[in-house]
């Protein structure tokens, strides 16, 4: 179980949260100008990587406010945590 | 007792508390400080059960959680049996009862064993083989295979004993209590760091604490005296919490262990009343220090696995420690030193040993010096190649090994022997490092895998590092520890250490014997009798991986997870293709190291506590007046009311007739209520909603259906404007916190500008719905003042009113398509409300009515229950919805995606309505709708959602999805069932009402 340092909260167990899948994947600001292929990419296709992953997590028993995390899928290291709307690091 | 196996001691058993137990119905004697296994072996009992397979009479073996054969079943009792039980683990109490479990009908007399006969047969891979085909068999050989395998009976009443869960943190947790564990605490604690002990065993020390020979010396004193020093020592520090018989069950990420504690197995079960049986504990540790130590290996050679086969280090344990000699012919057969430590034992305590087998050349070590000094017989280059005897061992045969040590050579030598103490050498206990990820490497001086890398903070110090010698062991620990706890000076730092060291080495993994391999049983993994040829079978029939010759053979697959045979297994694997044991990788070790109880996992949630579950504020009123609750998320809901022994069919007609003739009252406080606030607010809801939200007045409330974005139904309900800025949306009961969490995602997400706050009330208020042709005058009779006139209060429009003090607001809307009235009030005035309903109504026959009804009159109305009607596969289109999606929007979530190519497949399942042909026959939920049930494959259309029989229209209806369910309307289908087929027709989804006249009473 991970250990998870929130940036609202600080360091709290991982069954205080919720992951929320892979992140910087923005809801497109003009969906009718998309054609199904490219809604397609949008709405169903998402990475399955071996390193460095970056995630959204809820604080959902706790301050319930998103945010980014960097975790290593091969020994799940939490490499780096940042906040919502902030660029993911270069790891 | 015919033989005199106690020998007079013992400072760790207390021979004044002598203790009764029954072993296979027969009783005997031990005491107090024994294990199971070492007062059957006083008792000279060494065959305690029959192996998995081939059923070979098998004894006791190890001292500890490595034993793959002592596995019994204690206590008899319906409820409190345990099955699978180590007798090398478990504490001798008084009145303990144990049987045998892998043996059918007795252990003396084992039907299964005509397997052995029969092993050429039931080679490696035999159940794959034999019972994959044909697959009609498969019960038959099931039956055959449970009963005369079957490991342990679980019990079948429910647990009476009590178990915790209990959290720990802690600067440094230390796993293991032996000479390195208690040192690495000290030096921590030295180091003012908080320090958890955890030891599985009763008392600390490990295996130097009953060393008894002069040959180690720590600071000049016996190894043993200098380290109860140390153990008093530690006792008292403030430092170090210390948990004995706690073993450690799972080691994961970021330093997170769970460790279970035994509190009451080692009593007398009437000692156990009240008492907590086993505590769990999950500890977050900010450094792990793994001090578990080694495990004897056996030795692979024909016939290895008889009764009174044992390890060197056990049987020295159970005369050092418990004072119980396991045999009075002894022999050892080793490969390595540490055996002579059992030789000097038994010589010590005066116990016949015959011989001593090494297969190394010659060793001149200060022990086997020692033991050459006292006359005793060894065998130096020679190998046990046959042991005799079907229930215990008495004869063992040994030849000369060739040069090469792949051969036997020279004349056969019988020895007679009762007792067999085995050394293959050690290996260390990396399950735990392996388990928490870290990765291990081979070192070809001892055969052995050892720590190596590791992500989490942690180190592996001791024999579980692959120190075997005390000055090793003693001196790396302390340099370890302090380099992993950056301390530059312990009080350890000049520590003398002396002790005998081991000069010569030698390992053959499958020792040879004068028969061809094919005619010899030399056992690896004892549990699954999967023997040195089965790997070998599996290796030519073409497996490489160790992980699928491992599944293929069974070798490590039994509740010991192979803790003997991995090593062996790996060996054979190795030499047999010419490969390095570095390059081959060893199999995953997974948790739980030793095997938990249910009890200790679930720990107090059990029964009423196994869930949370919520009650409304008129909760009481239910149960006084006789309701049945069903299940809603974690609600308790009233689902109906029967009275005077009504059947739920008929009180659910009942309450539905009530409701539409009069009135009914529905306690409604379950649905999810999300107070929306913020100048952005409206364009939230336009955003979240499929319909537009734009024109809403202030004191109205409109129906809103929520999409995922993948344009498929995700949730229902009313939303009232309150004020300019302010709404409170209600949500399905089930969907309430989902819904609360995917909008807060999408405001935190997506729309970080939006000026929208969100509160969950859900708990905040209390709501009693009353409906039906009389609700005006019951809601009248309440509020007096209260204009109730269909032009101040119409349909779809809300009011917030005094009742004294209580702020009530009465949303006029209708899940039933009578005219109803939803009064909220603060939570704490629910009951108080809804009694007041009840007594106003009195004179109306309000009737309450549960869950079961409003799903019957909400389906006489075609409105759908997502989640019934709806299973994520459904768009609003499908539901034949159309109405409620904005065309004006530009976007709201899910809209893109109700015009992909898939969505808008005109042959998609759509919602329809069903009628039977005969008005009485009541479809089942969930029953499938075909056209022809005769064209084989028979194709199916869709399936029935919802279904029951409207006292009001005295015929049963349906709703269902179908594939092109819009194009079928007044088609005939079927329904088939298992014992007849039943008829229908396609309809409306509208049953009742189709003008919307009873909303206006
Ligand atoms: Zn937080």
């Amino acid at each position: 179980m991970f250990l998870i340092n929130c940036p609202y909260c600080g360091e709290r167990d991982q069954s205080e949260f919720v992951s929320g899948g892979e992140a910087h994947i923005a809801r497109p600001k003009q969906p009718t100008e998309l054609n199904d292929d490219q809604w397609a990419e949008y709405l169903f296709m998402r990475k399955n990587i071996k390193g460095i992953q970056f995630e959204r997590w809820n604080h959902a028993h706790g301050c319930r406010k998103w945010f980014n995390v960097a975790r290593d899928t091969s020994n799940d290291k939490i490499e780096k945590i940042y906040k919502m709307g902030e660029q993911p690091p270069k790891l | 007792m015919s033989k005199n196996l106690r020998i007079n001691n013992k400072q760790f058993v207390d021979e004044t508390r002598k203790l009764s137990f029954i072993f296979n119905g027969k009783k005997l004697y031990g005491y107090k400080g024994d294990t199971l296994a070492s007062a059957l072996l006083s008792n000279d009992i060494h065959l305690v059960g029959r192996s998995f397979k081939y059923h070979r009479p098998r004894g006791i073996m190890t001292s500890g959680s490595e034993e793959p054969n002592a596995i019994l079943q204690i206590g008899n009792d319906d409820a409190l049996t345990d099955p699978n039980v180590r007798a090398t683990e478990i504490e001798l109490y008084d009145g303990l009862i144990c049987n045998s479990q892998n043996c059918w009908p007795s252990v003396k007399f084992d039907i299964g064993g005509i397997n052995n006969f029969l092993s050429p047969l039931l080679p490696a891979g035999f159940y794959y083989k034999t019972f994959m085909w044909p697959a009609s068999f498969w019960e038959k050989y099931e039956y055959f295979i449970r009963k005369s395998a079957g490991l342990g009976k679980s019990p079948t009443k429910q647990d009476p004993d009590m178990y915790d869960h209990r959290y720990m943190h802690c600067d440094i947790l230390i796993v293991g209590g032996g000479v390195s564990g208690l040192i690495a605490a000290k030096i921590a604690s030295d180091d003012n760091k908080k320090v958890l002990l955890l030891e599985d065993k009763e008392l600390l020390g490990g295996s130097l604490i009953y060393d008894d020979n002069d040959i180690s010396k720590i600071d000049n004193q016996k190894s043993s005296e200098w380290l109860k020093k140390l153990i008093e020592n530690i006792k008292n520090d403030k430092n170090i919490i210390i948990k004995t018989r706690t073993s450690l069950a799972a080691y994961h990420n970021y330093n997170f262990l769970l460790a279970r504690q035994n509190l009451t197995d080692h009593l007398s079960v009437n000692d156990r009343n009240n008492k907590i049986r086993q505590r769990l504990y999950k500890i977050r540790a900010k450094k792990v220090i793994i001090s578990t130590g080694a495990i004897e290996r056996p030795q692979v050679f024909h016939n290895n696995d008889r009764p009174g086969i044992m390890l060197a280090s056990a049987v020295k344990k159970y005369i050092d420690y418990y004072g119980v000699r396991c045999g009075l012919e002894n022999v050892i057969f080793t490969n390595n030193d540490s055996a002579y430590e059992t030789a000097l034992s038994l010589h010590k305590s005066g116990t016949k040993l015959n011989a001593i087998i090494d297969i190394r050349d010659n060793s001149s070590s200060e022990i086997v010096n020692k033991v050459k000094s006292l006359g005793i017989q060894i065998y130096w280059n020679h190998t046990v190649v046959n042991t005799k005897g079907y229930k215990r061992i008495n004869k063992i045969t040994i030849m000369k090994l060739n040069d090469k040590g792949n051969d036997v050579v020279g004349k056969k030598i019988e020895l007679n022997c009762d007792c067999l103490a085995i050394s293959g050498g050690w290996t260390p206990m990396v399950h735990l490092f392996t388990q928490s990820g870290g990765k291990l490497k081979f070192d070809n001086k001892d055969n052995i895998f050892v720590p190596d890398k590791t992500n989490l903070n942690q180190l592996s110090i001791g024999s579980a590092k692959g120190d075997f010698e005390l000055d090793d062991v003693l001196k790396n620990s302390i340099k370890d520890t302090k380099k992993f706890l950056q301390i530059e000076n312990s009080n350890f730092d000049k520590i003398d250490v002396k002790c005998s060291k081991e000069k010569e080495k030698k390992n053959i993994w499958l020792l040879p014997s004068d028969k061809p391999l094919s005619k010899t049983k030399p056992f690896l993994d004892y549990q699954n009798d999967s023997t040195a040829k089965d790997i070998k079978l599996a290796l030519r029939e073409g497996f490489k991986s160790i992980e699928h010759v491992k599944r293929y053979t069974t070798t490590g697959m039994g509740t010991d997870q192979g803790k003997l045979a991995n090593m062996h297994a790996l060996g054979i694997v190795a030499d047999t293709t010419n490969t390095n044991m570095g390059d081959l990788g060893t199999t995953t070790f997974r948790p739980p190291y030793t095997p938990l109880t249910f009890g200790t996992i679930v720990g107090r949630n059990v029964g009423q506590f196994f869930d949370i579950f919520r009650k409304t504020p008129m909760h009481d009123w239910h149960v006084d007046n006789n309701a049945k609750f069903e299940n809603v998320g974690q609600w308790k809901r009233a689902w109906y009311y029967p009275k005077d022994g009504e059947s739920m069919h008929d009180a659910v007609q009942r309450e539905s007739k009530a409701a539409r003739e009069s009135s009914g009252i529905l306690d409604a406080s379950t649905l999810g209520k999300i107070d929306i606030q913020g100048t952005d607010a409206n364009e939230f809801l336009n955003r979240v909603y499929t319909n537009a939200w734009s024109k809403l007045q202030i004191g109205k409330c409109r129906y809103g259906l929520m999409l995922n974005e993948d344009g498929m139904v995700y949730d229902d309900g009313v939303t009232t404007k309150l004020g300019e800025n302010h709404y409170l949306m209600t949500t399905t009961t089930g969907g309430a916190a989902n819904v609360m969490s995917k909008l807060e995602d999408y405001l935190q997400t997506e729309w970080p500008e939006l000026d929208v706050f969100l509160t969950s009330v859900t708990d905040h208020f209390a709501t009693a719905s009353v409906c039906g042709p009389n609700a005006k005058k019951i809601v009248n009779k309440i509020f007096k003042d209260l204009d109730l006139s269909d032009e101040s209060f119409p349909h779809m429009s809300f009011k917030e009113v005094k009742l004294g003090n209580i702020n009530c607001r009465i949303m006029r809307i209708s899940f039933t398509g009578e005219l109803s009235y939803e009064i909220n009030v603060e939570a704490s005035y629910g009951k108080y409300i809804w009694e007041k309903c009840i007594e106003a109504g009195k004179e109306f026959n309000i009737t309450p009515y549960g869950t079961e009804t409003m799903h019957l009159l909400r389906a006489e109305k075609g409105f759908i229950i997502v989640g019934q009607d709806t299973d994520g596969t459904m768009t609003p289109v499908d539901l034949q919805m159309d109405w409620i999606i904005s065309k004006k929007k530009y976007d709201f979530i899910g809209k893109r995606s109700l015009y992909r190519s898939d969505t808008i497949r005109e042959d998609r399942k759509q919602l329809v309505g069903l009628l039977t042909d005969d008005p009485n026959e009541i479809l089942e939920e969930g029953a499938q709708i075909v056209k022809d049930e005769n064209k084989k494959p028979v194709n199916m259309l869709g399936h029935v959602t919802s279904s029951y029989f409207s006292p009001t229209l005295k015929k049963s209806i349906a709703l269902a999805v179908l594939k092109e369910g819009k194009k079928l309307k007044g088609q005939k289908l079927l329904v088939p069932m298992i014992d007849k087929t039943i008829k229908v027709t396609v309809s409306d989804t509208v049953f009742l009402d189709k003008e919307n006249e009873r909303i206006n009473g």
